[in-house]
């Protein structure tokens, strides 16, 4: 076989040596499970150059939406530009799969806002279908996965599917969902299944407790799925979409798929009541389940136990696709009986008649704890093995693609022996989630926020390519197309930029075209007035007409550089000093033991969660910043032992 | 392998014979020592129990003595904590230490180290160990009262509660934010600005306490101002009932500062002594002029001593130190004529002699009750360090700025940074505690 080389770019200055794959190996990269994280990770391998392998037990699930039909939203709308950023796949599917585009909080400022489309379920599967189709480097293929293969010094070789077949590949990405011992429940019923209809993985949850993983379980929820056509429409109130839709992806024009208005309907007294006088059938509250559930998506016995003042819960009536008449109920996820489900729907308003497709179900399902990864998403325990999506205790589709593109891209680089790319709390919603996870663990499905994020008003969609895209083009990620429109987006901008900066006007030019400024005589540029309150480039343009020619896209970006400009700056300080704490590497092998002064409790957390700089090990609850002193003298007192 | 976590140990009383010496032994092998040196079995816990303290390897008896166990996490460190009452003549407690040092994974204690330990165990808050150390050095009445109840929590208590505030109010408007599609009171914004307007007011407050909690740490200062030989020394003197400042009939011995440290009324005093105000060639001289006047301008009350041999003249540099509460004392009245008015302007005149000591019952009655007037602890806690005012101040700022902001994300922004000026106090802060307040309060979820 002939020698691989990896696709590197790192700037017209600098080459690096073409690094070698193994030839003995049939793979570089194996991707095991075909959900959001696992299409994210084989694309990114492929991309990077790796040849690489997309395992998943059935080819028509690939990119499956198991929960509700949408992508995007609040905070993971930003994670979807990011993914896009380094031309990942999810975007892009949307884009040609949404059948109703609305940007979230258009109310507040950009930074908060949050594009969000529903999706067609089966044009979303036959897009990316069609996305990793093109993409070469990258084979696909029918396996269960029943096993890792390990070398005698525990570092991965591969992967052995149940009916005994072994692939070998240097690096491997588990990406299997709620598949590790997956259970659901409806009502008093239990099944073992990853997903309605789908066996679960039991051989790999036994893997990993073998190995050693620190597991946990969580549980979730869905609603049931009713048969549009029998739902009365009519006095439901509508939510259009926004006209015209914007896109996700930096690559799309122009959104060509139709468009639909979704409903609105709510819970009522009636409803509150037949839940409560059934809670003793909800696992719930049976003990059943014995997960973790997530407080922001509780169920709907959850939602009227804890808040038993609200007489209506909102329900969205989600279209799962414009010619499937199934719909989505977001709002009413529920593991009562089913027979209770049917009851219930008839106490909502325009669902009195509706028909339920499938009950709503609960899955409790193992995850490994993500403090076992380093922030490359790599394990601790098992060189070689990455984990991405639902397995490190995530929910939500977008967390699931951010962290398989990032395991994608490191498995890459890992066969190639190349440092680790990693993405920190200033650089993307990536960073945030990923550092959150690898350094705090979490107890519940954990998803992402804008609160979560210290530079939220930096870490906006709409300057997600600004913020990563170089850097996957060093990497070389990022493919040709996305090359030239970034490049091009960027010589716009830089000359819209140029354009304001070099205006200036006379506090009493300035009066006289209506703007309320204080005669000081200090001309004022334009970009300080454009940070003023309700000053628009529309309205600049009306001095300086030439302002009006600026494309909209290059408008936007600097009427919102110029809204934050104050705030921003001073991010930025606190961005330094948390980068200079990031920058105070804490060595994989340092034993906690000999560093004088930490607490014994103080000494077990750092000991699990091996924090990798000073900035994470002060992120741990509990670490004292007397703590953090000790572990800072004791560090720099190695370094200067080992360079003497 | 690890090493153990390491036991430490240290008297916990005063140095010098004494009645009872308590030695305080800290960490996981304190239980251990207890039996090497007692060969008793562990006391049940937090009660005293008689034990007889024996060096481990000869077995000769040291002491008799008591002995208390307090099991980790409830103890004043954290860790296992044992402390044996002792008799406290130095031989005896010589021999103890001795006996605890030959104890395998023992090791004599650090100054600080049993506070450090708490600290680091979540015993005490950065405010109340900082109390805990004022207390431990408190030298007056006031010091020590205001430090038990920064040590009891009480400083950590306030910030604490205004940061839950904070904290609550940035959640609801982070749940604004992130969970705008959700069925959310429609009051929210206004209800947040309402409060944090409210908090706002009552931080200046606290702020604007005329700093008296760090004059009852570290000082009320006090500046003895006035010409030179007017007796200002022997005033300071007469004052110090010591010879703190060099006196002499020189005009201008004084050049430098001189500080003497007094106890008026169980509050800490910083007397200071000046230079003479007068405009001077000599270069020393002029420099001496210039610390007095600054000393004047920055004391929290001034002295201003004229003479009364030479009376009435008052020099410009003299007069400018002689604001309304400044306290005016005519010295030298043991020389005669002519009497002194009993005011100046408005002013009250003391007349005194520092030589005789006439007068000064009247004078230090004054500075006694002016004291405890501007340092007397009310209900609120007062601001004992700078580090807290810097923190206070930025949180001040932060709050200010946010209700000038439009957008939320900005509010939310400076909110943030109102909670986190807060926290730097404590020590405590963490996105999780936002999340708590949003999910407890609000029903999210779809």
């Amino acid at each position: 076989m002939a020698r691989r080389t990896l696709r590197v770019q790192l700037g017209l200055t600098r080459t690096m040596e073409a690094p070698k794959f193994a030839a003995m190996d049939a793979f570089d990269v194996i991707v095991v499970g075909g959900g959001h994280a696992g299409v994210e990770a084989a694309g990114a391998a492929a991309r990077m150059g790796a040849r690489t392998l997309l395992a998943t037990h059935r080819l028509d699930t690939i990119g499956e939406m198991s929960c509700n039909p949408a992508i995007g939203g609040l905070a993971k709308g930003q994670l979807v530009r990011e993914v896009d950023a380094l031309d990942g796949l999810m975007g892009r599917t949307i884009d040609r799969a949404g059948i109703q585009f609305r940007v979230l909080n258009r109310s507040k400022g950009p930074a908060v806002r949050g594009p969000r489309a529903q999706a067609d379920r089966r044009l979303y599967k036959k897009a990316m279908a069609e996305l990793l189709g093109e993409q070469p480097d990258l084979e696909i293929r029918a396996a269960a996965v029943e096993d890792l293969l390990l070398d005698d010094k525990g570092a991965v070789r591969g992967i052995l599917t149940v009916d005994g077949t072994a692939w070998r590949a240097p690096a491997v990405v588990i990406t299997t969902g709620t598949f590790l011992r997956g259970i659901i429940h409806v009502g008093e019923a239990q099944t073992p299944a990853g997903r309605v209809g789908d066996r679960p993985a039991i051989g790999l949850a036994d893997s990993f407790r073998q190995i050693g993983f620190a597991m946990g379980r969580l549980k979730t929820g869905t609603p049931p799925r009713l048969d549009g056509r029998t739902i009365r429409w009519d006095g439901l109130e509508a939510q259009p979409g926004d006209d015209p839709p914007v896109p996700f992806s930096y690559l799309t024009s122009g959104i060509e798929t139709p468009q639909v208005v979704c409903h609105i309907t709510g819970t009522t007294a009636e409803s509150h009541a037949l839940i409560r006088s059934h809670l003793h059938r909800a696992p719930l509250y049976s003990g059943q389940i014995r997960g973790t559930g997530p407080r922001y998506c509780p169920s709907i016995e959850d939602k009227v136990v804890r808040f038993a003042d609200r007489d209506r819960h909102q329900i969205f009536l989600e279209p799962e696709g414009l010619d499937d008449p199934t719909v989505y109920p977001n709002g009413i996820s529920t593991s009562l009986p089913e027979e209770v489900q049917t009851e219930l729907l008839k106490t909502i308003p325009g669902l009195e008649e509706a028909v339920m497709l499938r009950p709503g179900y609960a899955i409790e399902y193992d995850f490994i704890d993500p403090r076992e990864l380093w922030p490359s998403l790599e394990t601790r325990r098992v060189p070689g093995l990455f984990l991405a999506g639902q397995i490190n205790g995530t929910t939500g589709y977008e967390e699931a693609a951010g962290q398989g593109l990032l395991a994608g891209i490191n498995a890459a680089l890992r066969v190639a022996d190349h440092e680790p790319f990693v993405l920190d709390r200033a650089d993307g919603y990536i960073g945030v989630m990923v550092d959150d996870l690898v350094t705090l663990g979490t107890t519940e499905p954990y998803r992402m926020f804008t609160s979560r994020a210290e530079y939220r008003l930096l870490l906006r969609a709409d300057n997600a390519d600004q913020r990563l895209t170089p850097k996957g083009l060093a990497l070389g990620c990022v493919g040709g197309e996305r090359a030239r429109r970034y490049a091009d987006r960027m010589a716009r901008l830089e000359k819209g930029r140029r354009l304001l900066e070099g205006l200036s006007a006379t506090p009493s030019e300035l009066r006289r075209r209506g703007m309320q400024v204080n005669l000081d005589g200090v001309a004022r540029g334009g970009p300080d007035l454009l940070a003023r309150p309700g000053v628009t480039l529309a309205k600049l343009a009306e001095i300086w007409p030439a302002l009006g020619e600026m494309p909209a896209d290059v408008a936007e970006q600097l009427e919102i550089e110029s809204l934050y400009a104050g705030y921003i700056e001073r991010q930025k300080a606190d961005i330094v000093a948390f980068r200079r704490d990031e920058a105070l590497e804490i060595p994989a092998d340092l034993d906690y033991g000999l560093v004088p002064g930490l607490s014994t409790e103080v000494r077990e957390k750092l000991v699990r969660a091996r924090p990798a700089t000073l900035g994470q090990a002060a992120r741990l609850s509990g670490v004292t910043p007397a703590a953090l002193t000790a572990l800072l003298g004791h560090v720099r007192r190695r370094e200067d032992r080992l360079s003497a | 392998m690890e090493k153990d976590q390491s036991t430490v140990f240290a008297p916990a009383s005063g140095a010098g014979p004494a009645g009872v010496a308590v030695i305080r032994i800290s960490g996981p092998a304190s239980g251990a020592a207890l039996y090497r040196l007692c060969q008793c079995e562990l006391p049940p816990p937090r009660r005293l129990a008689r034990v007889q303290v024996s060096d481990p390897v000869s077995g000769n008896v040291l002491d008799d003595g008591l002995a208390a166990w307090f099991p980790a996490p409830a103890s004043f460190t954290g860790e296992d904590v044992v402390e044996l009452h002792i008799h406290g003549g130095r031989a005896v407690l010589d021999a103890v230490l001795d006996a605890l040092g030959r104890c395998p994974g023992l090791e004599p204690a650090e100054p600080g180290a049993f506070t450090r330990r708490a600290f680091e165990n979540g015993k005490l808050d950065l405010t109340a160990a900082e109390g805990l150390a004022d207390l431990v050095t408190a030298e007056t009445e006031g010091q020590r009262r205001q430090a038990l109840r920064q040590m009891q929590g009480e400083l950590g208590r306030l910030y604490e509660a205004w940061r839950q505030r904070l904290l609550e109010n940035l959640a609801h408007l982070e749940a604004a934010i992130d969970f705008s599609d959700e069925d959310l009171p429609g009051d929210l914004a206004d209800c947040i600005r309402v409060d944090v307007g409210k908090l706002l007011k009552e931080v200046d407050g606290h702020l604007a306490d005329g700093h008296r909690g760090e004059r009852l740490r570290d000082g009320f200062h006090v500046a003895i101002l006035g010409p030179p030989n007017v007796g200002k020394s022997s005033l300071l003197n007469r004052l110090a009932r010591r010879e703190a400042a060099i006196v002499a009939e020189t005009a201008g011995t004084t050049r430098d500062v001189i500080e003497v440290h007094l106890d008026l009324g169980g509050y800490p005093v910083v007397l200071a002594d000046t230079a003479g105000l007068r405009d001077s060639d000599d270069l020393v001289e002029a420099e001496g002029v210039r610390r007095a006047a600054l000393r004047g301008r920055e004391s929290d009350l001034r002295v201003v001593v004229l003479d009364a041999s030479d009376w009435p003249e008052i020099d410009p540099p003299t007069r400018d130190m002689m604001d309304g509460e400044a306290v005016v004392v005519v010295n030298k009245i043991d020389l005669g004529e002519p009497k002194p008015p009993l005011l100046i302007g408005d002013q009250t005149v003391h007349p005194v002699s520092a030589l005789t000591g006439e007068g000064f019952d009247g004078l230090l009655e004054r500075l006694t009750t002016t004291v405890a007037e501007r340092l007397a602890e009310g209900g609120a806690p007062a601001l004992t360090r700078a580090r807290h005012r810097r923190a206070l101040e930025n949180c001040r700022a932060a709050l200010g700025r946010y209700l000038d902001a439009g957008a939320d994300e900005l509010a939310a922004e400076d909110l943030r940074l109102a909670v986190r000026a807060l926290g730097r106090v404590t020590g405590r802060v963490d996105v999780e505690d936002l999340l708590d307040v949003i999910f407890r309060d609000f029903c999210i979820g779809k």
